[in-house]
């Protein structure tokens, strides 16, 4: 049943669509950020009438530039009992998105919490304001070049820094 | 007229901010506004190792700790391959059904408060202390136990919890009762709750209602019978359903699960499995301090795991457990460390707020308290 549903997507957007095999219960599915829409679109019609989440992810230093956000849907089908991921990778420099808070009004706080939190934009949502931060603060603080105790702070002596700086033990540490 | 309300008011469950639009007493417009109490939490998990984690994420929903706890730990134990042995499994859903049974009852005692029902509210937490009792007897700790860790539990069981657990759930149905004579054929009550803030499961499926709010609408969704984890599916238990997604029907739904997670923790304790309570890798689990004293390869371990953890291979998992306001998901990334790259909750109660103000348009500003309270929201998870 699920096979003949992403098989049907990856016909219909050969060069938008790919499954990924990097989760053992759930199908992933890397959606290229153009097609995003269409394809919400496509597959709430074939029964995720539910988006359970919307978040973002930072692969700053692990990722090209291109591809250094992440913005993932979690869709559910709560008839059939399904679950379906898609990732969707977005550049450094201005990252932006077609909204689905039109299809699935559960995404409007979420986008804006995305927004908020990682800097991306949510094209043609109702209402895209910082939702956890101060309406004034500066910098969007879940980004991974955003010190974990603010740029004020982070000026402050070495010494109170490294409290929480990344313990340096092997030489596989990368300097995250 | 537009009346701000909150972030201090007791009728909004914590901080939480409502404008509304008033024509007399009646809401005609409403927006929400949240983040009071945003603290960082999935910023500072990435600053943590993989075990220490479960200590932040733990005060999200404080009213539910250890499904916290049980979502987080179950996301790491896939990315790593790890099966916890059978009698941690056991003692994950006996501890997660009590604590539910622990929230329902704070949910209950406020909304009733609210609503001007005063002595439920010492019944209800009273009952309550019990089981906060059971959590410090086996973790030290009556709130945030964080007591699950990745691999099994942080220490055993004791004989006195196995005593103090089958005690609680004996008196248990009659306490029941006694709640369930105050409210059940409470005339001021009903009054109250019956058809005010219905929903319909076509609203419920779109604001990404989970939970006992979802199922007050009749739409059977439980993550523990739709996507078992952690030995649920050899428990007997039944999901009740609402029919009119009102008020009342949250009210009905939430005491019938109260009883279903006593029936559950009871099989739990019954069947509790002997044997490890922690997985045997070295690698992952502290060795036993007696060890550690005699052996020079146990206290390698324990410095290891102490200092550096342990490191979780690469990639991403969704794993959700049904907390009790709804499906709690913990969405991790790994890269390959010994610390997340990314831990991402959802939220339920986060979404369970976005709807408050699309149930309480055309209500009264007093139905407003009620509908809050029966949607039952912790602003520790929504804001994070």
């Amino acid at each position: 049943m699920a096979d003949e549903l992403l098989q049907r997507l990856a016909e219909r957007w050969p060069q938008d669509v790919e499954l990924l095999a990097s989760s053992p219960d759930t199908p992933v599915l890397r959606v290229r950020a153009g097609a995003l829409k269409e394809v919400a679109r496509f597959l709430r019609e074939q029964g995720y009438r539910m988006l359970l989440d919307v978040g973002g992810v930072d692969y700053l230093g692990h990722r090209p530039a291109e591809e250094r956000f992440e913005v993932v849907y979690h869709l559910l089908d709560v008839q059939e009992r399904r679950r379906l991921r898609l990732r969707v990778p977005l550049p450094a420099q201005d990252p932006r998105l077609d909204t689905v808070s039109d299809l699935w009004p559960s995404a409007n706080w979420a986008e804006r919490e995305v927004f908020d939190l990682f800097g991306i934009r949510f094209e043609g949502h109702p209402n895209l304001k910082r939702i956890l931060m101060p309406d004034d603060w500066q910098g969007h603080p879940l980004r991974k070049d955003y010190p974990l105790r603010g740029p004020e702070r982070s000026r402050q002596p070495q010494a109170l820094r490294s409290r929480f700086a990344p313990l340096k033990l092997g030489a596989e540490e990368d300097g995250r | 007229m537009t009346v701000s309300v909150g972030p201090h008011h007791p009728s909004t469950h914590g901080v939480l901010r409502l404008i509304l639009e008033l024509d007399g007493e009646t809401i005609t417009d409403a927006e929400a506004e949240i983040g009071f109490l945003h603290t960082g939490i999935e910023k500072h998990a990435e600053h943590l190792t993989w075990q220490q984690a479960i200590t932040v994420l733990d005060r999200m929903d404080y009213l539910s700790p250890l499904s916290n706890n049980l979502g987080y730990v179950l996301a790491v134990e896939k990315l790593l391959g790890v099966e916890p042995p059978r009698r941690a499994q056991y003692v994950r859903v006996l501890l997660t059904e009590l604590q539910r049974i622990a929230s329902h009852l704070v949910w209950l005692a406020t909304h009733a408060l609210d609503l001007g029902a005063q002595s439920i509210y010492f019944y209800g937490f009273d009952m309550r202390e019990g089981i906060l009792d059971i959590f410090e007897e086996v973790s030290g700790a009556r709130m945030n136990p964080s007591y699950f860790r990745v691999g099994g539990l942080a220490q055993d069981v004791t004989p006195g919890f196995v005593r103090m657990v089958d005690a609680y759930l004996r008196a248990f149905p009659r306490r029941m009762g006694e709640l369930r004579a105050i409210l059940d054929e409470n005339p001021i009550w009903l009054a109250r709750v019956r058809r005010t803030g219905a929903v319909t499961p076509e609203q419920a499926l779109a604001w990404g209602l989970t939970g006992p709010n979802l199922r007050a609408c009749g739409v059977g969704y439980d993550v523990r019978k739709a996507f078992p984890y952690s030995a649920y599916q050899e428990f007997d238990f039944e999901v009740p359903l609402g029919e009119h997604g009102d008020v009342y029907d949250r009210y009905l739904v939430r005491m019938a699960e109260m009883e279903q997670s006593a029936r559950i923790a009871r099989q739990a304790l019954d069947g509790l499995p002997e044997g490890r309570y922690r997985v045997e890798d070295p690698k992952l689990s502290l060795p036993p301090k007696e060890e550690v004293r005699r052996s020079m390869e146990a206290l390698i371990h324990h410095f290891k795991l102490v200092s550096y953890g342990f490191d979780v291979p690469a990639g991403e998992v969704y794993q959700a457990v049904e907390s009790p306001r709804g499906e709690i998901g913990f969405y991790v990334v790994s890269d390959g460390g010994n610390r997340p790259m990314r831990v991402r909750v959802r939220p339920p109660s986060f979404y369970n707020t976005q709807a408050i103000p699309l149930i309480i348009r055309g209500h009264l500003v007093a139905d407003m308290v009620a509908i809050i309270a029966s949607i039952d929201p912790v602003f520790g998870e929504v804001d994070r």
